[in-house]
């Protein structure tokens, strides 16, 4: 699309009529454009540009607060006690500091997609050059960036594009940063507007990278039927070295996996991954194996499966050395983002890593070139494997009955854990010979170990749940689609008019990490649920992998038992984190390949489009991270829907719409410029609910929008009235809200139906084409 | 009993309940409220006290004293099932977000309650929803009726256990004209 950086320098040219000397000519950008749509309003949108647009968001969902601390403490002026509105040195009130913290957590997300985009697009620039083509799906895909075209107006063609697009995302997250500083931003809604901002960026920062690594490494291009992918420790073959990579960059992964194809190894290695990185491992080598969420890093650690482990960056536990030094595996870190304290052996030769880590002499190495990291890894694991025979740190049943001996029942391990696990009445069993309650904890425990840093007598609690549960992980062999990537523009076509029509009845994303509240096995449930109703479920991350990790009544697991097309019925997994931009880039191609909507530049009326026609809700039921906080924010933006588990209160503050308040849910009949009160559709943009039970009720109902036509709407609710009189025992008291005409009645309820609105003296009103944005009206009124 | 926050890492940063020493204290409170409310959450079915559920034992309360009753997530089903008809569900969100709304006018249209009482929420989201009321409602009176300390409401049993928990929700019931 461009070429940078133009240089043209002559010393002397003489003519017959002249002498020049010493010219240069240096031309920063040469457009050599292509890219035919017409520009919109709003390309490369600095902070404020969509200020009006997030303010429309803003004012139906207002942020609900929950402080998780009364103080700031971010200057020299503090402490500052900011209770009950009292106001900092700076002026500043709890409010706008609560979306101050909300503002740096998304800061912190987008920085962290981006700077891994960075290091992907640098590397892979560097080993096939600016020029090589971008291709994510062949000819099924002619989108082949929604975000980036949608924000920037940048149609990229090659990996060089995508830098240009970074350059781009790193100058806003400065931006946006910025304003978390000490006397900048005061207002907590603009703190807001500027989180949606860096939400916004995050999605481009994502979507860079993964379409960087699959137009390159040839990763699934856009496949449904991507293959099946054995997940679970019980898939790895333990009598071969393992190689286990943690994190979320697979290009040290990639290293690996070439210098043992290329020895001829492959065979005689097991290459595993945990969180992101495991499904990029998967996409690229069909020998890798996804062993599970990143919560589970301890307790493969302790298991001893891994003879080596690399660490790449984002969600590696920062004492993951420490455990792996426990069962002699040399650890190999690989980014510069997490150099571990480990003196840096880049320019080493290989032979000399091998031998120090192979002896033991040094524990671990930072090595920043990944063909480096692939030959030490590989070399390394295949000589110490025979000497640590996967060396497990669990106590064996006899030492865990006695070491609880001495356990004080002080109940500190239980006030520690996250899941208010009953860990003293299972240590107490296990002193009287009893496992059983140990082992039931093991599907619950989220491995982050609190319980042992607060026991004063230093047991290894959790150990003891692995070690009681190790028949339980050593089963764990179960199928993961191999991550897709993006969805294909035909399938785009085939689902945009029953989606926008409201006949699939929704799009439900489930997306993000695994601080689950009782286990994943709810992930699997809400997924199966409504897959089964026939909305289209896609996954993502770690919540792809524990959608895998369980079975139906015929033994098949999710992805065995649906198929993986965008299509009603149908099971994604996008892939890794950053393939959540396939995601929103899915929502804004129904746009721009059904609708017809420009993308360029064009974002508003893309996300009004989005919001109001697009029944989508993304569901992070174990969110942990900032990361997860700027994808959310992305989706708000867009004018998506985002639902946390009972964890997410933590984010501490929720965008929510009040159903009461009919005043509030007014939109423009694009048709007439007449004001329609639409009702609650969709109630709220950001919330946390607290039992799988709540989330499967609130994702029937989030999935409703104004445009849903009669049919859609009917079939919508009687999705949201069958969920809520399963789980919630009674028919729901809001359906007067969301009934236009009658029509919009499912037939076989109609008499409970009449009595609700009956009750409510309820009135017909009409179905509008609708919209926020008065510039999209087609007839004003006179 | 100690008034520590039951999670260890939840500290309370400028103010700090006080503690609910005796069962009495909520009687009093809540007589002396005009508009109780109390929040129920989804721990309601996962406590069990003397073989009966926590549900039972606020159920009996809620009869008894007739407080109303907003069922969170999908406890209106747990309720329903007992013959016990609460005021109001929503989500606990939902109702938080009411709670510090000054122009709320209730469940029933008759103006905001003066004291909030919440059980049964997992701590750390009862614990942020406390938060949120002590700072964007900061005249509203709340208490926990939870057997673990929550230092950012009004008032707060110190840590109990699950024996002198069932012993003071019995207390409060019977302290009320429908209890005995």
């Amino acid at each position: 699309m461009t070429t940078k950086n133009v240089n043209v320098k002559i010393d002397e040219l003489k003519t017959n009529n002249s002498l020049i000397k010493n010219l240069q000519v240096s031309i920063g950008k040469v457009v050599n454009e292509n890219y035919t749509e017409p520009m919109g309003p709003t390309p490369m949108p600095s902070m404020s540009t969509l200020r009006d647009w997030d303010m429309k968001l803003l004012n139906r969902y207002k942020p609900f607060y929950m402080p998780d601390c009364d103080l700031c403490c971010l200057c020299t002026f503090g402490k500052c006690d900011l209770t009950a509105g009292k106001r900092g040195a700076c002026g500043i009130d709890i409010g706008a500091q609560s979306s101050r913290i909300v503002l740096l957590a998304c800061c912190i997300g987008a920085a962290t997609h981006t700077a891994h985009s960075r290091h992907m697009i640098h590397h892979l620039i560097e080993k096939y050059g600016r020029r090589f083509p971008l291709d994510i799906g062949g000819l099924n895909i002619k989108v082949e960036a929604p975000i980036t075209r949608l924000v920037t107006g940048i149609k990229p063609e090659t990996l060089g594009d995508l830098d240009e697009v970074l350059e781009y995302a790193e100058k806003e997250i400065t931006q946006c940063l910025a304003v978390a500083h000490t006397g900048q931003e005061g207002n907590n809604l603009d703190f807001e507007s500027k989180a949606f901002h860096a939400g916004m960026i995050d999605h481009i920062g994502m979507e860079v990278g993964d379409i960087a690594q699959v137009s390159t490494l040839g990763f699934p291009k856009a496949e449904p039927e991507a293959p099946l992918v054995s997940l679970g420790i019980g898939s790895v073959d333990l009598s071969k070295p393992v190689i286990m990579a943690i994190g979320h960059n697979v290009i040290p992964s990639i290293g690996i996996i070439d210098y043992a194809k290329d020895h001829k190894v492959d065979d005689k290695i097991e290459v595993v991954g945990l969180c992101c990185t495991a499904h990029d491992i998967t996409r690229y080598y069909n020998r890798g194996r996804i062993i599970g969420p990143i919560s589970w890093q301890l307790r493969f650690v302790r298991g001893g499966f891994a003879d080596v482990v690399v660490l790449d960056e984002q969600c590696v536990r920062t004492d993951i050395f420490d455990e792996a030094q426990k069962v002699h595996a040399p650890v190999i870190a690989a980014s510069e983002k997490n150099c571990m304290g480990f003196k840096n052996r880049t320019d080493d030769p290989a032979d000399e890593i091998v031998s120090d880590l192979v002896s033991g002499k040094v524990p671990g190495v930072l090595i920043l070139d990944p063909e480096k990291v692939g030959e030490v890894a590989v070399r390394v694991a295949q000589q110490v494997a025979p000497i640590r025979k996967k060396m497990k740190n669990l106590p064996s049943i006899d030492e865990i009955k006695q070491i609880a001996k001495t356990c004080r029942q002080c109940n500190m391990c239980r006030r520690s854990c996250p899941q208010d696990l009953k860990l003293p009445q299972a240590i107490k069993a296990a002193a009287e010979g009893n496992m059983v309650p140990l082992t039931d904890l093991y599907e619950y425990c989220i491995g982050c170990g609190r319980c042992e840093e607060a026991c004063p007598v230093k047991m290894n609690v959790h150990s003891f749940i692995v070690k009681a549960g190790e028949q339980f992980m050593l089963a764990e062999n179960n199928y993961c689609r191999v991550g897709r990537g993006a969805v294909q523009d035909v399938e785009i076509r085939n689902v945009g008019s029953p989606i926008v029509l409201g006949e699939i009845p929704g799009i439900l994303a489930v997306v993000g990490c695994s601080n689950y509240p009782k286990g994943g096995k709810d992930v699997y449930d809400i997924c199966r649920e409504f897959a089964s109703r026939r909305y289209i479920v896609v996954v993502s991350g770690c919540s792809a992998m524990t959608a895998g990790s369980y079975r139906n009544s015929e033994g098949k697991t999710l992805y065995e038992e649906f198929p993986g097309g965008f299509e009603a019925g149908g099971v994604l997994n996008v892939g890794s984190c950053v393939a959540n931009s396939h995601i929103a880039g899915a929502a804004i191609k129904v746009a721009n390949i059904f609708a017809k909507r420009n993308l360029r530049g064009n974002y508003e009326e893309i996300a009004d489009y989005i919001y109001n026609r697009l029944g989508a809700v993304g569901l992070a039921w174990g969110a942990y991270s900032q990361k997860a906080a700027a994808i959310a924010a992305g989706f708000w933006r867009l004018g998506v829907p985002v639902l946390v588990g009972p964890h997410g209160v933590k984010y501490r503050r929720m965008l929510l719409g009040r159903e009461d308040k009919p005043e509030d849910w007014e939109v423009y009949d694009a048709r007439t410029g007449n004001k329609v009160n639409v009702g609650p559709a969709p109630e709220h943009l950001f919330q946390t609910v607290e039992t799988p039970q709540e989330a499967m009720v609130s994702i029937a109902k989030l999935c409703i929008r104004p445009n849903d036509t009669w049919k859609g709407r009917s079939i919508k609710l009687s999705h949201y009235v069958d969920l809520h009189k399963r789980y919630y025992g009674c028919m729901p008291q809001d359906l007067h809200l969301f009934v236009r005409t009658m029509a919009d009645v499912p037939m076989t309820l109609k008499d409970e139906f009449s009595k609700i609105l009956e009750a409510h003296e309820w009135k017909e009103t009409v179905i509008p084409d609708p919209t926020l944005l008065p510039r999209m009206i087609r007839k004003m009124k006179g | 009993m100690s008034c520590e926050p039951w999670q260890c890492a939840e500290i309370a940063a400028t103010r700090k309940a006080n503690p609910i020493n005796k069962p009495e204290i909520v009687v009093a409170m809540i007589k002396k409220a005009t508009r109780p409310l109390l929040i129920v959450g989804s721990y309601a079915t996962e406590r069990w006290m003397e073989g009966k559920e926590l549900i039972d034992y606020l159920i009996d309360f809620a009869n008894a004293s007739k407080v109303p009753v907003v069922a969170t997530a999908h406890m209106v089903g747990e309720f329903l099932k007992r013959g016990y008809q609460p005021a109001g569900f929503m989500s606990a969100m939902d109702i938080g977000n009411r709670i510090v709304d000054p122009k709320w006018k209730g469940l029933d249209g008759k103006g905001p309650y003066d004291l909030v009482m919440l059980v049964g929420l997992p701590y750390y989201m009862e614990e942020l929803m406390l938060s949120g009321f002590m700072h964007f409602a900061p005249d509203q009176k709340t208490m926990t009726l939870d057997n673990l300390y929550h230092p950012h409401a009004s008032w707060s049993f110190p840590n109990a256990t699950l024996e002198e928990w069932a012993a003071n929700l019995k207390v409060i019931t019977s302290k009320f004209e429908g209890g005995q």
